[in-house]
């Protein structure tokens, strides 16, 4: 009995303590920076796309949502034809963004994406690409990487060395 | 004013008080639930979302109003109507201030322990029409539950009658002028507060519905209006055991500087806050220990009460 009227106390004392609720709409709730919502393509510094269409993501996704076709630039890049994303299946684990070479494709903390129709939840690649670098601003994967495309040739990259000429004896 | 009109502006008056009040509760119990769980409940539809009950009102007049093809029709429909009915009924015999009053029965704590072993009927009529072993199992339990708290209900009360030396609720709470009676019966008080609990199946005594086991209980098989029939029904009987509380034991209207209605209407509020504040803390007992609790303890207690209370106003040579 004494257990019950301390439990209705304590229960009515919480009436003065700070309600919990974060009222949604008007006062947005903090996400943290790596957050896993709403997926974005980005450009590397220069403006140029990142993906490379390696379809790595494509393997990656557990559920099958990410679809794209590979095609090539005069200069010899890489890049996808078409990108689609399937936000009504997309279960937000980010494995497409681990599975990504060249930090192209990134989760954002955002998750406002409610749609009436489901068809509108399909994103192309002009609704996913971005302006900027999103989370990697200084990275240029064609910049590092010893890829031979118009414009630069191997042992350009940054860092790199001149190629080595294997069949040479000489030290 | 002449006696016909002036009573029909009571009954009207009482009448759309009491709907309003006990639609009103639906949004008071969740804003307070809320409250005392850190949350803040109802409050997009108008100031502090007091247009949720209207929102309600709305759904649920237009949704499908499903009679199961399997149901007894007759009962089923009649079964919501007798909790509403009864309920209601109940409010014609309170005194809410000095004159106004629907009906000045002579035996009005007995009409009211009539009316409210009367609700019983609707539950248990409710889980039988609805041919559902669940709604089935709800109404037993009902049925139990409120037959055997409503012995020791009408017996916490009559130590109350004997102190007043009426059953006519007017009359108690002219003789509760210099003593509210929850002082000498205090007892009483604590048997009839539980014994109310158990009667309107609130929690922590809702054992009829129990959602974790038995579906919705009684109304499992009840939708639309006819669901928010037995709703509105059940927060007429939190405000009639709030009411009867009131009157009871806690001197009716009587009180300082504010007018009589302004009273009964604070100290109405106050208990049915105190329903509220149970549902929120209180877990739900198992039904054997809810019948044991009945009639090991609470019976016992409500006769102790009665003897007690006799003795004193036998030696008192007659009502105090």
């Amino acid at each position: 009995m004494w257990s019950l009227i301390r439990t209705m106390w304590k229960v009515f004392l919480h009436a003065f303590r700070r309600r919990v609720t974060i009222l949604y709409p008007d006062e947005k709730p903090y996400l943290p920076p790596r957050w896993r919502g709403r997926i974005i393509l980005t450009r590397d510094p220069d403006g140029g796309e990142r993906c490379v269409a390696c379809y790595l993501c494509a393997v990656a996704c557990p559920v099958d949502c990410i679809a794209l076709e590979a095609t090539e630039d005069p200069h010899g890049r890489r890049y996808p034809e078409f990108f689609r994303i399937n936000f009504s299946r997309c279960i937000f684990c980010g494995l497409c963004e681990e599975a990504c070479p060249t930090y192209a494709i990134q989760l954002t903390p955002d998750f406002e994406m409610g749609e009436y129709h489901r068809e509108h939840l399909v994103y192309e690649k002009e609704d996913l690409l971005i302006a900027g670098p999103g989370k990697y601003p200084g990275y240029n994967f064609y910049r590092v990487a010893g890829l031979a495309i118009g414009g630069k040739d191997k042992g350009e990259a940054e860092g790199e060395l001149p190629p080595v000429d294997v069949r040479s004896l000489m030290p | 004013m002449n006696e016909p009109f002036r009573s029909f502006v009571v009954i009207v008056g009482v009448l759309g008080t009491v709907l309003t009040v006990s639609a009103g509760l639906i949004w008071l119990e969740r804003r307070l639930l809320a409250l005392w769980q850190d949350r803040y409940g109802p409050n997009r539809v108008g100031p502090f979302g007091l247009l949720q009950v209207l929102a309600d009102m709305i759904k649920i007049f237009t949704k499908e109003d499903w009679i199961p093809p399997f149901a007894d029709k007759p009962v089923f429909v009649i079964a919501p109507a007798v909790v509403v009915v009864t309920g209601l009924m109940s409010f014609a015999v309170i005194p809410f201030a000095p004159g106004i009053w629907v009906v000045d029965l002579n035996i009005g704590v007995l009409f009211f322990l009539a009316m409210s072993s009367l609700g019983a009927y609707s539950v248990v009529l409710a889980g039988w029409a609805s041919n559902n072993k669940y709604a089935l199992l709800g109404g037993l339990r009902a049925s139990a539950q409120m037959l055997s708290y409503e012995v020791f209900m009408g017996l916490s009360l009559m130590g109350v009658v004997m102190l007043a030396g009426s059953f006519n609720l007017r009359e108690i709470v002219e003789a509760q002028r210099h003593m509210w009676f929850c002082i000498p019966q205090v007892l009483g008080l604590f048997v009839f507060i539980i014994a109310g609990i158990a009667e309107t199946h609130r929690l922590p005594f809702d054992l009829p519905e129990a959602e974790a086991e038995l579906v919705a209980g009684y109304h499992s098989e009840y939708s639309g209006m006819k669901f928010g029939m037995f709703f509105v029904g059940e927060y007429i009987g939190v405000t009639v055991i709030s009411a009867m509380i009131v009157v009871l034991f806690f001197g009716g209207w009587h009180g300082p500087v504010l007018p009589p209605v302004v009273w009964f209407a604070v100290k109405t509020f106050v208990f049915i806050c105190f329903f509220i504040l149970l549902r929120a803390s209180l877990p739900r007992p198992r039904i054997d220990q809810l019948m044991a609790y009945g009639w090991k303890v609470m019976l016992p207690l409500a006769l102790l009460n009665l003897v007690v209370t006799g003795a004193a106003v036998l030696a008192h040579g007659g009502a105090v």
